[in-house]
């Protein structure tokens, strides 16, 4: 960190004492980015905008809404009716978090893509997965809360995945709710923790962004190869700020057309009709952005040795998301760019067809065709995680990588540092 | 009191202090473990059913006036009691089912306490949703009981499982006789 002479003799007081502009100026201003880095590397700080927006809007939508079973539902008709401007706060939230999941997705498969969470990133990713993790509790208590027919049953449906636990599902199923179904325990509970969880989330960011941050790490680029010294690197600000900042208004261009024009097109029309414990929707989806993980979870109705179909889906459902986890570790060929790994590339958008296969079929009734199919769609998901990945380990021969990042892009590197030319892959700089 | 804790390393009375230190870890840890564990209990505890919703958990209901062929629904602790006055063909159809071909095996006998009666929690064991077949304009399912739309679980006349992916048949909650035509369920 180069220390930094401040010329405003407050600024310089403070931080002399708490380094608060300094670490600013190292983290946001001069801290460097691969030159080479595409728009697909905005998404981050888009969905920090967007947890941003979310933590906002939310605040002031639980400055009106009540979290109780007889007046959750009136409570929101009333923000949408009566409160000022209630109706936009409210269609942005619902709408943030659609379009939260769209950054986070886009912001996961580019790192799949790249090979992000390769070394020496594997930890930076598994704190991502942990905040997607968060992220899809967070949602899909939020969602319970206008308790509409869709809240209750997605809420009573999901918490009753946890009966199939064995002993003790039952009471871990009782304890969730507080009581014997999906009741207004259940809902004030999933408000206080829809309350706090983003927070949480807050938290874990921070930590993500440390571990992207942290010495010897950085960002990825698109060609996947270590930067070597400064002809490789731009300042964060104003390149990526600007960049970032253009990225950002686009996306709220769209966010926000959906938000004004088709607030509802994301949602359920069921969930305008008020929670009725006694009427199930003969069709009960989640929110989209579940879909594929509903349709693991559905796609296995047989019983695996002494594990039931339930447990066994409720299994596969989790297994889904802890296979990211552990991705790092199951693909471990040296070149982290699909750009230079033709094999993995193919694969790479098959598993993106066979993830919106799967969200398909999780939106379709658990009728043949579409359960064969979602079957099929589970198998290769895991079989690309587990098999094909590692079976890439031993048989990919990777195209030839460029000597480093700025000789593509200055044209046989006219501008190298002496002795940096040389780049093999996965090397420290 | 130098003389018994030995602070030097290597010394010969260091094995004896180093055994008693570790004493002192394990116990203070074992200690923080409990108090830990003290301190979350009444936490983890306070989610569970509250008292006043313990105290909700009995219901009376009156069966004089349903009628042969029909069915009512109550609500008791929040969900759906299922109370089918059986016609002696459902209750015939359910009783003439040999147990073995059953997923969850069970007599019809051991699911009613009156065969007229039939007595369950309205809620499909699979992932609980509400199964239709109360009214008579509802699917009803292959086995003429009750059909989960959610995921395709059908229920048969004594409503037990037949096919589909639920686990067992619809739960009989306990319940009692009071007198000849009412019962109280919990």
């Amino acid at each position: 960190m180069t220390s930094v002479q401040w010329k405003n003799p407050v600024v310089r007081w403070v931080d002399s004492r708490f380094p608060v502009f300094s670490w600013l100026h190292h983290e946001y201003n001069e801290y460097p980015m691969p030159r080479n880095c595409n728009y697909l590397w905005s998404f981050g700080a888009i969905s920090m905008v967007m947890l941003v927006t979310m933590i906002l809007t939310g605040l002031f939508l639980a400055m009106h809404y009540t979290a109780s079973t007889t007046t959750a539902f009136t409570s929101v008709e009333r923000i949408m009716r009566d409160v000022n401007y209630g109706w936009l706060i409210r269609y942005v939230h619902m709408n943030g978090a659609s379009f939260f999941f769209i950054a986070v997705y886009i912001h996961i498969f580019r790192g799949l893509y790249y090979g992000s969470y390769k070394q020496p990133r594997e930890i930076l990713w598994m704190i991502g997965v942990v905040i997607m993790l968060l992220m899809m509790a967070t949602a899909f208590m939020g969602y319970v809360l206008p308790w509409g027919q869709m809240s209750f049953w997605g809420a009573t449906v999901i918490t009753n995945l946890f009966s199939a636990i064995p002993l003790v599902g039952e009471a871990i199923v009782t304890w969730l709710w507080g009581g014997f179904s999906v009741d207004n325990a259940t809902l004030n509970r999933f408000f206080a923790l829809h309350f706090v969880t983003p927070f949480v989330i807050f938290g874990v960011v921070v930590l993500h962004v440390a571990a992207l941050h942290a010495p010897g790490v950085g960002s990825n680029n698109p060609r996947g190869i270590d930067m070597k010294g400064p002809q490789d690197a731009v300042p964060f600000n104003p390149y990526m700020t600007v960049k970032d900042s253009f990225a950002i208004v686009l996306f709220l261009i769209v966010f926000l057309g959906f938000t004004f024009y088709v607030p509802n097109y994301l949602g359920h029309p069921d969930n305008y009709i008020p929670a009725n414990p006694l009427v199930t929707p003969p069709h009960i989806v989640p929110e989209w952005y579940f879909l594929p993980f509903y349709a693991i979870l559905r796609a296995i109705n047989f019983n695996v040795l002494f594990i039931d179909a339930k447990l066994g889906g409720v299994i596969a459902m989790f297994g889904a998301i802890a296979v990211l986890f552990v991705l790092p570790f199951i693909d471990r060929h040296p070149v982290r760019s699909a750009r230079y790994r033709p094999l993995y590339r193919k694969f790479f958008w098959i598993l993106v067809a066979n993830v919106i296969v799967l969200g398909w079929v999780g939106a379709k009734p658990a009728e043949q065709p579409y359960v064969a199919i979602g079957q099929v769609a589970t198998f290769w998901y895991f079989f690309h995680f587990l098999v094909i990945l590692p079976w890439l380990n031993f048989v990919e021969r990777p195209d030839p990588l460029p000597t480093s990042i700025a000789e593509p892009v200055l044209k046989g590197g006219g501008r190298l540092a002496a002795g940096a030319a040389t780049a093999k892959p996965m090397e420290k700089a | 009191m130098a003389e018994t804790v030995s602070s030097a390393p290597g010394g010969h009375g260091a094995h004896a202090g180093e055994t008693r230190r570790d004493f002192l870890y394990l116990a203070t840890a074992a200690a923080g473990a409990v108090g830990a564990a003290a301190v979350a209990w009444p936490f983890i505890a306070s989610m569970n059913p509250a008292a006043d919703t313990l105290a909700l958990a009995t219901i009376d209901v009156d069966l004089a006036a349903i009628q042969v062929g029909q069915s009512i629904t109550v609500t008791w602790r929040g969900k759906p009691v299922f109370i089918r006055h059986r016609t002696a063909e459902e209750i015939a159809t359910a009783r003439a089912v040999p147990v073995s071909d059953l997923k969850d095996p069970q007599t019809d006998e051991a699911r009613v306490q009156k065969a007229q009666w039939l007595v369950m929690v309205g809620i499909c064991t699979h992932l609980g949703c509400v199964p239709g077949g109360q009214k008579t304009s509802d699917v009803k399912g292959d086995y003429s009981g009750w059909f989960c739309p959610c995921h395709g679980s059908h229920y048969d006349t004594s409503g037990r499982i037949r096919k589909g992916p639920a686990p067992t048949n619809l739960l009989v909650p306990d319940y009692r006789f009071t007198n000849d035509t009412s019962i109280r369920i919990g």
